[in-house]
């Protein structure tokens, strides 16, 4: 049975693989009707917008069902169920189980107690590999990924997008510049991992050292919570904003993205310049999502 | 140090049937008592040593369980903590086997993961699994990787 749950057990040929199936659903190389006899069980126990209407936009799009939990208070592990024991159960209502879901590791608990393929939708602050495939594509729709630099920006501590994006990126041969405030930076463990893969990995404090330098520039949400106070967010927050002025003297093809939804990261004027490809990424969201489930529910 | 060296006296008997472990990390018998879930509330008769002296290693630990026999799976899980640990199995208070103890690639239920957002520390039944790696242990669920102080979080 074929899982989606984590970059770390894809070689690169896997996700060449799955970016070309992505292409060929973008471009409308598909028999409509592909999953009409399928349904897949959407388990959100954590809110989010694009990722499970992009899941459910493409299981429509392939002529399939689904059923959807969309909150824990909605659930029955309100009332204590555990995780395992509701993936016993959805694995006899549907045909694969997406997850989303708090805990770092539970989509991989999931999978060894369902009985139909998993595919994780993001677990806590550890990975979230169908949003890794669709920056991957997004990034491959403009430029060859191999030998590039990427500066990923904003919270790569707990942005489980910047974890997974840069392990899949390490395939890649690509050169990777690490762009946080002080106590949101990469966990050392996932630094060492990149170094491990033979990645060239430079940390930063301020995006304008790199900036010109970059042919893509990743930018996560910096979230309000994980400082004290809201002056000390602010301030930090403010600093790592991309504004129209930073992005004189950069790279023609400056490719900036953004897992969405953002918090004022990107200023808004932004969107008016040729660099801003975060709404297309979005976009490409059921494409790539297109090819996972038909992939699982083969 | 000879067993019937007088003024040392007799440091710990020897046993007619069960397992020896020898050449324990100094300090380490403790630990090496709990991965192997050897608690005060089992039933084994137990003796232990602590830094007694060794020519390999300076000082060591020793422990001797009684009327049991370790299977080799067992005891590869205290390889982590006591690498250079020795096995001898015990038949009538001779030795009847004598083998290393060898890192296993994947230790379950031995090391609590110190996330505490992993999927382990929570009610799911489940048992932790870490990945053995040369840079340390990966937890299988959330990926986390303790790099040193691996007693610490024994279970």
């Amino acid at each position: 049975m074929y899982h989606i749950i984590s970059i770390r057990d894809f070689e690169r040929r896997d996700l060449d693989y799955l970016l070309d199936r992505a292409q060929e659903f973008d471009a409308g190389k598909y028999q409509p009707r592909m999953l009409e006899d399928k349904l897949a069980a959407l388990l959100f126990v954590e809110p989010s917008t694009r990722t499970r209407m992009s899941f459910a936009t493409a299981m429509a799009r392939l002529g399939g069902m689904w059923i959807s939990v969309d909150s824990v208070e909605a659930s029955s592990i309100v009332k204590g169920e555990t995780l395992a024991d509701t993936i016993r159960v959805l694995s006899g209502y549907a045909d694969a189980i997406v997850l989303r879901h708090p805990k770092e590791g539970a989509a991989r608990l999931a999978s060894e107690f369902a009985t139909v393929p998993v595919i994780n939708a993001g677990d806590g602050a550890g990975q979230h590999p169908s949003q890794t495939l669709l920056d991957l594509y997004t990034i491959r729709q403009a430029m060859p990924v191999d030998g590039i630099s990427v500066g990923l920006l904003g919270d790569l501590r707990y942005g489980r997008t910047a974890h997974s994006l840069a392990l899949a990126l390490s395939l890649y041969g690509v050169t990777l510049h690490t762009i946080a405030p002080e106590g949101l930076e990469m966990p050392e463990s996932i630094i060492f991992e990149l170094r491990e893969r033979g990645m060239e990995v430079v940390e930063h404090k301020d995006v304008q050292e790199v900036l010109q330098e970059l042919d893509v520039l990743y930018v996560t949400r910096i979230q309000r919570e994980r400082f004290p106070d809201s002056a000390s967010y602010y301030n930090v927050a403010s600093s790592y904003r991309i504004t129209p002025d930073l992005l004189t003297d950069v790279r023609e093809h400056l490719m900036i993205l953004h897992p969405l939804p953002r918090a004022g990261e990107i200023d808004p004027a932004v969107d008016r310049t040729p660099y801003a490809r975060y709404f297309e990424q979005a976009r490409n969201g059921v494409p790539v999502r297109m090819a996972l489930l038909r992939e699982v529910m083969r | 140090m000879s067993r019937t060296d007088p003024s040392r006296g007799l440091l710990v008997s020897p046993i007619r049937n069960g397992t020896v472990i020898d050449h324990i990390t100094a300090g380490e018998a403790l630990n090496v008592l709990k991965i192997l879930g050897i608690t005060g509330s089992t039933r084994e008769c137990l003796s232990i040593a602590t830094n007694v002296e060794s020519k390999r290693l300076g000082r060591k630990d020793i422990v001797k369980v009684e009327n049991r026999e370790l299977r080799k799976e067992e005891v590869d899980r205290i390889a982590l903590i006591a690498p250079h640990a020795k096995i001898n199995i015990i038949r009538e208070y001779q030795v009847a086997e004598k083998k290393g103890v060898k890192i296993p690639k994947i230790l379950k239920g031995v090391v609590r993961c110190p996330n505490p957002g992993c999927i382990t520390n929570s009610s799911e039944p489940t048992e932790s699994t870490f990945e053995v790696l040369e840079a340390g242990l990966r937890c299988f669920y959330c990926d986390w990787l303790i790099k040193d102080n691996i007693a610490n979080h024994i279970i």
